[in-house]
């Protein structure tokens, strides 16, 4: 029965798709009638270069003469390829628009906001480059991912490029024994009503695991409150969302660790205690640091560092944030699932668990 | 990642760097300050001149290079600034920013080029500013390529030495004295990591770090 659920939930998101309508860009359209915009069903967890082959025939005749770089933008926003489809429709579209309408662009490639995308292969070496460092956070190094054959790279790309063969997929990414993520709790509940199936499948996986989860976090930040998802402000400019490529730790407290401890842990400046951040730069290192060099408080950007020693209990930040909307896969899960659930099961191909949200801050007041 | 003491040394061996402090949401709401979450060191608008990178790296001319402190027992900080180029070749600008990465767990260096109007240098330029023997690091190695990026913090491309051969690496160099680089204090890792990253982008590391 475990197994099945589970090979259900990554069909769900092996076979997610979002309808798309693209558009050529005015400016780049030659003949009269412009070319009606192609309908495409995108696979979730693909990447929007891979769509040339298929879009590029609707408009090649309206071309003007040059050599393509293509390039897709939503509302004038330029989307940076190297985000799963799925992903940029979920952080993108507070209210799903279905179907999502995109420009495609063939010239004028934005070089100042995007890295360079020449082709699938910019695309596979970036798919490669991701499950290389969900490797290393997963094993501490990148071996598997380094060391794998010629045939089995090929066939784990070709599998993932248009969400073709799951069983293809499956059958190279065990290879790589990323096994399955599991905290104490989660295992010893479920180890009464395990079967011996899946028994077997953990123990072939062989390596269980309470460390750490790669995630990857699109945060947008919203001042003015909205009730309404289609209510919520437009942005147009990347600088507006926080990506926050952190991995997840879970902390055994004798509890399930939720997806509720797991944002706590990744945004503890809004929803967290204060001290539980790890890697900060702590208040009496700064404090040090400005003893020996009273000038450069001056040269520390952006902040005001008091020399007395200030008391930050008073602050009511983490009080008033909000989650506005939190979405996997499309999906809105409940913050009390078990975080390891979501990762085994809501992830993508690069072994990263893309998370979406939107948080409604207070507004800054100046001192 | 404890980038304070490093940026500390930095000013004191005459670089003007920079430390900025980044709150994982893009700001740093007034008064709390104190609570970052992460932070990254950046030098900006190293001058590299180009016609005579071959003298850069010696410490003969330390006078006429810009990026060089001087390490003939003096402490003489140089404002990178005001020097002016006097080779016939175009300056080239640079800004190096050193970012953790939780991931990888070490430090990345990411760096961009770009001539006085402020157009973008592509990689092809650069390497031909990086020392004479850094390029040969570069391409035998296989633990330090450069891959164009996204900056983590500031959503523009930029050039970074590729963080997963670094961890590797330093152990390498500690491989004679702490029996694991978990044990090394942080502040000497990430001195360690600039005295070999260092000489790639052809920074030299001020004699004083080591010394302290």
């Amino acid at each position: 029965m475990e197994r099945d659920s589970k090979k259900e939930a990554r069909n769900y998101v092996w076979e997610g798709a979002i309808p798309l309508q693209i558009h050529l860009h005015q400016s780049e359209v030659t003949t009269l009638p412009s070319p009606p915009p192609a309908l495409i069903l995108a696979p979730r967890i693909g990447y929007l270069p891979l769509l040339v082959p298929q879009v590029k025939p609707f408009f090649s005749s309206a071309l003007p003469p040059g050599v393509d770089t293509v390039w897709f933008d939503y509302k004038g926003l330029p989307l940076k390829w190297y985000i799963p489809t799925g992903v940029l429709f979920d952080l993108l579209c507070a209210e799903p628009e279905r179907p999502w309408n995109l420009t495609v662009h063939f010239r004028g490639y934005p070089a100042n906001i995007l890295t360079p995308c020449e082709n699938e292969d910019s695309v596979k070496w970036s798919y490669i480059n991701s499950l290389k460092e969900a490797a290393y956070i997963f094993h501490g190094n990148c071996k598997n991912v380094m060391n794998m054959s010629q045939a089995d790279q090929f066939e784990l790309w070709q599998s993932v490029m248009n969400a073709g063969n799951l069983e293809s997929y499956l059958r190279v990414s065990s290879k790589l024994k990323f096994g399955i993520f599991g905290d104490t709790f989660s295992l010893r509940l479920n180890s009464s009503s395990v079967k011996s199936r899946e028994r077997a499948e953990l123990d072939a996986a062989g390596t269980v695991t309470s460390g750490r989860i790669p995630v990857r976090l699109y945060v947008w930040s919203i001042q003015e409150d909205f009730d309404n998802l289609e209510d919520a402000p437009s942005f147009d400019s990347w600088d507006k969302i926080s990506y926050i490529n952190r991995p997840a730790e879970i902390r055994e407290e004798g509890k399930c660790f939720s997806l509720g401890d797991a944002m706590k842990m990744l945004l503890p400046e809004i929803f967290g205690d204060k001290a539980s951040a790890s890697g900060d730069i702590s208040k009496t290192e700064v404090e040090d640091y400005l003893k020996l060099n009273p000038e450069e408080a001056s040269n520390i950007e952006g902040t005001k560092v008091m020399a007395e020693s200030k008391d930050v209990e008073s602050c009511n930040l983490s009080k008033s944030a909000e989650i506005k909307l939190l979405r996997i896969q499309g999906i809105e899960p409940k913050l009390e699932i078990p975080f390891t659930w979501l990762a085994n099961n809501l992830m993508n191909p690069d072994h990263f668990l893309h998370i979406c949200v939107y948080v409604k801050v207070p507004e800054l007041t100046t001192i | 990642m404890n980038f304070v003491l490093l940026h500390y040394l930095l000013l004191k061996g005459g670089r003007d760097a920079t430390l900025l402090l980044f709150s994982g949401l893009g700001f740093v709401p007034r008064g709390l300050v104190l609570q970052l979450v992460e932070g990254y060191l950046c030098l900006q608008n190293i001058l590299i001149p180009r016609g005579t990178q071959d003298n850069c790296c010696d410490e003969a001319s330390a006078n006429n290079s810009k990026e060089e402190p001087c390490f003939d027992g003096e402490d003489d900080p140089i404002d990178n600034a005001t020097l002016v180029q006097s080779s016939d070749g175009e300056a080239h600008y640079y800004d190096f920013h050193i970012v953790y990465s939780n991931s990888y767990r070490v430090p990345v260096l990411y760096f961009r080029g770009y001539c006085i109007d402020g157009q973008p240098l592509v990689l092809d330029d650069i390497e031909k500013d990086l020392p004479a023997n850094s390029s040969k690091i570069l391409t035998e190695s296989k633990w330090t390529f450069i891959t164009q990026e996204e900056h983590p913090y500031l959503n523009r491309p930029w050039y970074t030495l590729h963080p997963c051969g670094t961890c590797e690496w330093m152990k390498l160099l500690y491989a004679n004295k702490a029996p694991m680089v978990k044990g090394v204090p942080v502040d000497q890792y990430i001195i360690s990591w600039f005295s070999v990253v260092g000489q790639v982008i052809g920074l030299r590391t001020p004699l004083e770090m080591m010394r302290s």
